[in-house]
Parts: structure tokens; sequence; C-alpha cells
């Protein structure tokens, strides 16, 4: 089955209202080219589960959000991330705010069929205050009150990987594949974006099928977009863009916020218009790997 | 290694030796510092009085032994032993074996941390931070210690946090089943003190001042009440030998940039 795409016929499965899980974890192997064409269509009114980086404050500052599921959003190097503050502290969106292992477990309910899972994490802080979404339950083999953690359940997710086939093998071999595995699961339609496209006896070699952490059928679109998750980190490929995303937060101190950013970057812009904003492919390949 | 201190040290790694001591008696368990004075305070615990103690490459890797904080190029060699990608972390973290050093942005009485919405109400704060990251499983798992570059009544709030983040001594809030001795707090390292909650009935008490900082500035500095027997101790001043090996994790120096003007830490 050759599932290759364009970012655009393969973006065009999210409508409004859909509630999108993204991979990925703060400036870290973010799908973002994916995004960007998500924020050139009209879609609005999403419910948004991530690890939130840029992504978030992009989607947030384009006013494409409705509801937020999230841990955090930050840039790590930047920690706070300016269009999500922004978008938080004018009021403008719903959030369900948890536990980074809450978002966790909310994903492998949705993976694993399940309506929840119980945890103990939550419990005694304003997580279960502020979250009408989230119960507490009985145990039927003690006494303790538990949080049911709902599933998470996707119609669409968005991930960035280092390597894939046509047919929806996809490779994570940077040392830290995050949720990505879960997203895949938790959704009934799973967008992969890949730096670079192989064929399929590419993962025939050596260990190379040990670096694929889920099975193609959990893979719907495959779309092939070199440097795709710039200017977040593709480890061991590239590392994220410190320049750009200094000029991205500071654009929340513009006098017309996001506006100007996404008229150099993004509104009316293909991504090969992106990359040459910033340089061309091969100064996104030249990007140092983050030091931690 | 020797108990004499050294006389000329800053503030900075007086706070990463006091930050170190929260892990005495610590076995194997992963040693976290969130920001480079805490990540600084776990790996000298790690190389001095914990060596059973487990870090992370605060990437994807367990280490055998703490990466330098400072000065490393990337791809250089380090001492891995295990992946430890984000997944594994929350079965560490649900495991219990582990004890966090963090630095949240309000603390109240009830050892109750706040690193998500400031002031305003919770549709709309006034000041949106990070979001509640992992402290809410955290605090219900494991040991957490904080560190506080700037000690004012700003962070250690009167009244609760404006969003509470993770458990604490707060009997309103105690979950069913559960009693004050499932709470695991460590101590607080601020710029001017120590603090833990090992008072009367788990209330916050002044363990020690740092050389030159009187029990009034504490005291001023803070929204709630402190527990105070006597006059407290000075906190230790670092050895020679912790000044090596501080050094040593922190070629670079980043530590001199992590508190304003890098005040000396005998202030005497």
């Amino acid at each position: 089955m050759n599932k290759l795409r364009s970012a655009a016929e393969a973006i065009s499965q999210i409508q409004s209202g859909m509630t999108i899980g993204i991979g990925g974890w703060g400036p870290r192997r973010k799908p973002m080219a994916l995004v960007r064409e998500l924020l050139r269509t009209d879609v609005t009114d999403l419910t948004v589960v991530a690890y939130g980086g840029a992504d978030i404050g992009l989607l947030c500052a384009s006013g494409k959000v409705k509801k937020l599921v999230f841990a955090f959003v930050s840039l790590d190097f930047i920690p706070l991330e300016p269009h999500f503050r922004a978008a938080r502290q004018a009021g403008e969106i719903e959030v369900m705010e948890v536990d980074e292992g809450m978002l966790l477990l909310g994903l492998r309910a949705a993976a694993w069929g399940c309506p929840y899972i119980p945890t103990q994490i939550g419990l005694g802080t304003d997580v279960i205050r502020n979250s009408p979404d989230l119960k507490l339950v009985d145990s039927p083999y003690d006494d303790k009150e538990w949080v049911a953690m709902p599933a998470l359940n996707l119609d669409v997710s968005l991930i960035h990987v280092e390597r894939a086939d046509s047919r929806g093998v996809c490779q994570i071999k940077g040392p830290d594949l995050y949720m990505d595995d879960l997203y895949a699961r938790a959704a009934k339609h799973t967008i992969v974006s890949c730096d670079e496209l192989v064929d399929t006896d590419y993962f025939h070699a050596g260990d190379e099928a040990r670096y694929v952490h889920w099975e193609r059928a959990q893979t719907d679109a495959v779309v092939h977009i070199p440097g795709g998750a710039h200017p977040s980190s593709c480890t061991p490929l590239y590392g994220f863009d410190v320049a750009h995303f200094k000029e991205y937060a500071g654009s929340a101190k513009d006098e017309r916020g996001i506006a100007g950013y996404l008229d150099k970057y993004v509104s009316g812009l293909t991504e090969d218009d992106y990359q040459h904003a910033v340089g061309g492919l091969d100064a996104i390949r030249a990007l140092p790997l983050p030091v931690y | 290694m020797t108990d004499t201190a050294a006389s000329d040290y800053t503030l900075a790694e007086l706070m990463i030796v006091a930050g170190a001591e929260c892990f005495r008696g610590e076995g194997e368990v992963l040693a976290t510092g969130i920001g480079a004075l805490q990540r600084l305070a776990a790996s000298l615990a790690m190389r001095t009085f914990c060596p059973d103690l487990m870090m992370t490459d605060s990437e994807a890797w367990l280490l055998s032994a703490p990466n330098a904080v400072s000065g490393r190029k990337p791809g250089a060699a380090q001492a891995q032993e295990t992946w430890m990608g984000f997944s594994r972390i929350f079965d560490n973290v649900w495991s219990g074996k582990r004890h966090a050093l963090v630095g949240p942005s309000q603390i109240d009485v009830f050892a109750q941390t706040n690193i998500s919405a400031l002031g305003g109400t919770y549709a709309q704060p006034k000041a949106m931070m990070l979001g509640v990251r992992g402290f809410p499983g955290n605090s219900i798992s494991h040991r957490n210690s904080f560190m506080v570059p700037s000690h004012s009544t700003r962070v250690f709030v009167d009244g609760e946090c404006d969003t509470v983040c993770s458990i604490g001594y707060n009997p309103a809030r105690l979950p069913r089943g559960y009693s004050f001795d499932d709470i695991k707090i460590g101590r607080v390292i601020t710029d001017l003190c120590v603090i833990d909650w090992g008072g009367r009935n788990y209330s916050p008490r002044l363990v020690s001042t740092h050389p030159g900082i009187s029990v009034d500035q504490v005291v001023e500095n803070t929204g709630f009440t402190l527990e105070i027997n006597g006059e407290p101790p000075l906190t230790p001043a670092p050895t020679p030998e912790q000044l090596a090996i501080i050094a040593e994790l922190d070629p670079k120096g980043i530590r001199a940039f992590q508190l304003k003007d890098n005040p000396a830490g005998d202030r005497r």
C-alpha cells in the first residue's frame, strides 16, 4: 500500500472540531512542517493534545485551538512559550492541564481501548480540581481513591520521524522516541512526516528494524519533508534552531503579535519558501545537535 | 575528604553543597536536578557521599558518572549504562526510586508548590508559567527537594499557592487512604537559608541560615511562619575538595550566572 501524500493532501484529513495529537517534546522532533500546513488551512476549533512547544504556540496564536490538553508548553532554553502564555493570559483557550505522566496514561488508554487508567497522580493537587474532565474512582482492591485518567482518543496524530518507507514503516534512531508510538496508536488516523524516504529493504539490514517503534498499520499517511522538524530538533540529523526560536519568541512583543512571523514564514507560502527563508536545507542539516 | 571549610566561595557554590545534602542517605535512586545549580548539587552528591545515586544525561541515557553541566561538545562520550527516554522516566518515577531537586515559582506553608498559573483566575491567569509538568506525579511518588534563587514572600506565599501543582502536608487535600507519612518532602535551599518540614506536625522549620544572613531576614521574606528553635546553625561552607569537584563538573563556570550578581557565599 502506497501511503505517500503531499503535506496538503495529508492535512486535508483534519476538520474543524477534531481532536489532534502532536508528537515530539517541547522543541524536540516536532512535525513542524505539518503544523505549518495546518496553519494554512481554515480549520478551527481544534482540541490539541501535546507535550507542547512552538507547535502549540503557533496554533494558539493563529486561533486554531479551542481546547488544549497539556502538561507544559516550553521551548526548554526559552522556558516560557510566549504565544501560549498570551493565549492563556487572555483567557482564549480551554485547558485540561495534566501531569506529563497522566498525558502518557491517557494516550495509552486510548491505544489500549480502555476508558481510563487509574493512577495516584494528581491526588492532592489542583489538577483534579481544575479539570472537570477528571474523575476520582474507588478501587475494587483497596480503600484508596484513584484518579481515572480518561483515554485521550485522537482523530488525527501528527508525527515527524527520521525516515520511513512509502508503506508507513517509520524509524526513529534519535535517543528518545518520546511518546510518539502512543500518539500513533491513540489516533484513528496518523500522519507521519519523514526527513528521509527509504526503500523497504533499508530496514532489512543489521538492526535497523530495532528502531521501528510501531507497526505500519498505525501509520496512514507518509509525507516526505526533509528538514520537516525545523525549527525543532531531529537528533541525530540536526539540532534545534536557537536563532529562529528567538525570532519566533520575540514576535510576541511585536505590535502585530505573531502576524509578522506568519507573513514571513507561513501564510500564502510553501514549505520550500519556508526553507529558503530559513537558509535552506543544508543550513538546517548543519544546525548543531543540542548538548544538555 | 576533610571537613576544613574553604574561605573563598560563592553563594552559588554554597547552595550547590547544601543542595547535595538533600540526597544524603538516599541509596539507588534517580537524582534529578532541574537547572544548573540543582544538577550540580545532585552530581556533587553522586561524586562524593552518595555514589549509588543514578543520574541521566538530561536527555535519554542513564549515566554511571555525571556529565559536566558545561563545556561538553555535541556527541561527546559519556558513561551511559541504560536507555532512559522520557517514557521510562515515568516507570522510574512511579517506582518511587527517585528524588528530584527542582525550582518552583511558589511554595506554601504545606510544602505545596506551583510552576503553572499565577494570579488572576485559572481560566485567565495573570502570568502563565510552564504548566504542572511532572510535579503532581513526582510529589505523590517520591521525595522532592527545592531550590529557590531569590527568597521572598512572592515565592514563599501567605496562604496556598495560586495553583497547587504538587501534593504537600495540607490536611484539607489529603486523599482518602493516605497519611502525611506517604508524602516525602526534602529540603528547600534558598539564597538565604535551608528549610525543611520536620517541625511539629510537618510544619516548616528553619534548618540553617547562610553565613551573614539573620533569622529576621528569613522571617521577613517568608510569607508563612517558620518553626525556629533557638539560634539556627550556619549552613556548612564548601570544602576545598567539594569546590574542586564542582569546578570539574562545571568547567565553563555557568554557576556564576545563576544568581543575580553572583554574590559571595559568606556575607558576614
